[in-house]
């Protein structure tokens, strides 16, 4: 049981902290279909420092939690900075999101693998090769272990990542920011009726920037998250159609955090029942392949979505470009 | 001369060449920086770089017929998932269900024409019969994401994602352990190739003609197919009721539904074509006899899917446009795939270079209002 719910963990938190990247996006009026291309130049970019900085900072080999959290700042800021190439497009040339999205989803694993090819002759790129004298691979993975605590305690502290903690923190820090402060508050503005937002003297522009970029660094953290965790420390310019899941829940949370917490929990556990099914004694003995209980997380999201439909509450200025002299 | 300059169509294809060569542009910018900062590769591959990339099958030199031959045959998925996103689009639906569209067409192809034993039945027609099944399977797995957004209003994208991943999975989960697998040959990976069945398009010479010595490549006349259907399309989009009703509905839901047209029907109807192109394209391609299909399809979602996105946007949507731009984007994608025998680079940069393209093309309606405007200003 324990394990299942570490499990469920790993896959929950780089969903939850994307899934908030799309709302911090979409509350300010930029439809960020290009989470998914943000989490792959994130996550490569952070494998590539991590790469630099344990062959050239031998400060960093000795503390590898710090250079953990090095690099997730590194992928951070790369996300918000590939987020520029969306907000420019959607902001200041009024292009459609959906297209600036998409060509973000194609350029992200085109440029990763290109430069990854180039400078190693491989597919993909693996933080740390080395197996140690315990044959077990230490270099990329950074497991906090603390099998002595009782049960519950096991959950959040064995085998535990510290991207864990960050990005829960972070999570909370920017609902709170999001909802209880005044740039929350004219953010959302500007994604619900953008023209009301200018006249009382808010900087509409501004604020899709602002947005947006918070969106892309979050979602670059997020891919960082996940290659660091759940793909085992490896960047291969993709991230299995987290992004787009990510888009998913965030739309099943309908755009408020309590609901994502909820969705990403939800798909987290049946994402990971995919991957544990094996190991539970009633599961693996149904006559059921591999590929159902792949299936079930998107057939829930459906049929969730579905029984939702109505009552689903999207920011009402997103995707539509802001015209200053538009009634 | 100024009136020809002044037609929209000509302003979107001048749109559509001011993108292609901002992409070239920027991959060529790409190459030359990691030349100039990278001490093992001259500056001079750039430029080579560049230039193998622009000839496509012709940097090959004397297997270019042979690379060109394939390439023609490459081109008929990407223009039929490229027509499916179009018509999509045509009524304001993104159709980014083309992947899971494409393998559910593949598969129903795959086994149709190889369940129905050619000595009972004449292969021509079980050809024909797993067309129409490709066609119909994609039909009705595109259909579903249409309900979605018809009946609930739910946003066409995301259950269109969900559908690709569980198309991904239930061929996947339908081929495995099945008769279909390629025992015989021990390509346990792959499915049994149709022409074990003695189906196979016809190729009428093509692939002779097409040819790198006596190796012949896979060109068939399923290209022409490709361009039929096109043209077809084209047809029904701008010159029948059907289609304007469509594209009334892309424009303006309610308005159309104000008209006294059935909206609900409209966007099911759409994305059932649209889910019968990916389709019919998976199915040409499963069916020219020679290709082996990997059946766990459950990891990654086929290219030719998301490609079509980029081949619908580079046309701006128009179905005859498809065709030029699916044979550009196979084109340079050819020559990357020749850049690494001959450079340090690789075959990513025309992914790259496409990925700009569609990128700029996003810049498309900017470009053509700038355009518009130093019209205006001319007049007067």
């Amino acid at each position: 049981m324990v394990f299942i719910l570490q499990k469920t963990l790993i896959f929950t938190i780089p969903l939850l902290i994307v899934a908030l990247a799309g709302v911090f996006a979409e509350r300010s009026g930029i439809i960020n279909i290009a989470l998914d291309g943000i989490m792959i130049f994130g996550a490569f970019f952070g494998a590539v420092m991590a790469l630099f900085l344990r062959t050239n900072v031998p400060f960093f080999v000795s503390h590898p939690q710090l250079l953990f959290l090095t690099c997730m700042l590194f992928a951070a800021l790369a996300g918000a900075a590939f987020s520029y190439l969306l907000s420019i497009s959607a902001i200041k040339f009024n292009a459609n999101q959906t297209i600036g999205g998409t060509a973000l989803n194609l350029l992200a694993p085109a440029l990763s693998l290109f430069l990854i090819k180039v400078f190693t002759s491989k597919d993909q790129l693996e933080m740390g090769t080395a197996v140690d004298l315990a044959g077990e691979r230490r270099d990329f993975s950074y497991v906090i272990s603390n099998g002595n605590l009782p049960g519950f305690l096991r959950v959040f502290f064995d085998k535990a990542y510290i991207s864990t903690f960050v990005c829960i923190g972070l999570f909370i820090v920017l609902s709170i920011f999001l909802y209880k402060t005044k740039t929350g508050l004219r953010l959302r503005a500007c994604g619900e009726n953008p023209q009301a937002a200018d006249s009382v003297g808010i900087n509409v522009y501004k604020m899709r920037y602002l947005g947006t970029t918070i969106s892309g660094a979050l979602a670059g953290l997020g891919g960082y998250t996940y290659i660091a965790t759940v793909a085992n420390g490896t960047a291969s310019g993709a991230v299995a159609g987290m992004g787009f899941l990510a888009l998913a829940i965030m739309i099943f949370g309908n755009w408020n955090p309590l609901g994502i917490a909820l969705g990403a929990l939800m798909f987290g556990f049946l994402k990971c029942l995919s991957v544990v099914y094996i190991q539970v004694e009633f599961l693996a003995k149904l006559p059921l392949p591999m590929y159902f209980y792949n299936i079930i997380p998107y057939l829930a999201v459906l049929i969730v979505l579905a029984f939702s439909a109505g009552k689903s509450r999207a920011p009402k200025a997103e995707g539509i470009p802001y015209d200053k002299g538009q009634r | 001369m100024k009136e020809f300059l002044k037609k929209d169509g000509t302003r979107s294809l001048i749109a559509s060449i001011l993108c292609i060569l901002g992409g070239i542009f920027v991959g060529f910018v790409v190459l030359l920086l990691l030349a100039i900062f990278t001490k093992d590769i001259p500056i001079g591959q750039a430029f080579q770089g560049l230039g193998i990339v622009l000839s496509g099958p012709f940097s090959s030199g004397r297997n270019a017929m042979f690379q060109l031959g394939n390439m023609l045959f490459n081109t008929t998925p990407l223009i039929f998932t490229g027509l499916s996103v179009a018509i999509a689009f045509k009524t304001g639906l993104f159709n980014i269900g083309a992947p899971g569209q494409y393998l559910m067409g593949a598969m129903a192809a795959l086994i149709v024409s190889l369940s129905i034993p050619s000595s009972v039945v004449p292969p021509a027609i079980i050809w024909i019969l797993a067309l129409l099944a490709g066609a119909l399977a994609g039909a009705l797995w595109g259909a579903i994401p249409g309900m979605f957004k018809a009946f609930l209003n739910l946003n066409e994208v995301i259950v269109c994602i969900m559908s690709n991943w569980i198309a991904a999975n239930v061929v996947s989960w339908v081929f495995a352990d099945s008769k279909f697998i390629n025992y015989a040959e021990t390509k346990v990976n792959f499915i049994v190739k149709t022409e074990t069945n003695n189906i196979a398009t016809p190729t009428l010479g093509l692939d002779s003609l097409f040819s790198g010595g006596s190796v012949k490549s896979y060109v068939d006349i399923s290209i022409f197919i490709a361009i039929f259907v096109a043209i077809v399309m084209y047809i029904i989009m701008n010159k029948t009721t059907f289609g304007y009703e469509l594209q009334a509905c892309g424009f303006n839901k309610n308005a159309s539904k104000y008209a006294g047209m059935n909206e609900k029907r409209n966007i099911i109807l759409s994305m059932a074509i649209a889910g019968a192109l990916a389709a019919s394209g998976a199915a040409l391609w499963a069916l020219n006899g020679h290709q082996d299909f990997k059946w766990e399809t459950y990891l990654t979602l086929p290219a030719d899917g998301f490609n079509g996105i980029s081949a619908a946007l580079l046309a701006s949507n128009n179905p005859i446009g498809v065709i030029f731009s699916a044979l550009f984007l196979k084109f340079i994608n050819v020559g990357g795939s020749n850049l690494a025998a001959n450079t340090a680079f690789n075959e990513y940069v025309s992914q790259l270079i496409i990925a700009m393209i569609v990128y700029f093309s996003g810049f498309a309606r900017y470009i053509i209002s700038v355009m518009k405007i130093k019209g205006v200003e001319k007049v007067r």
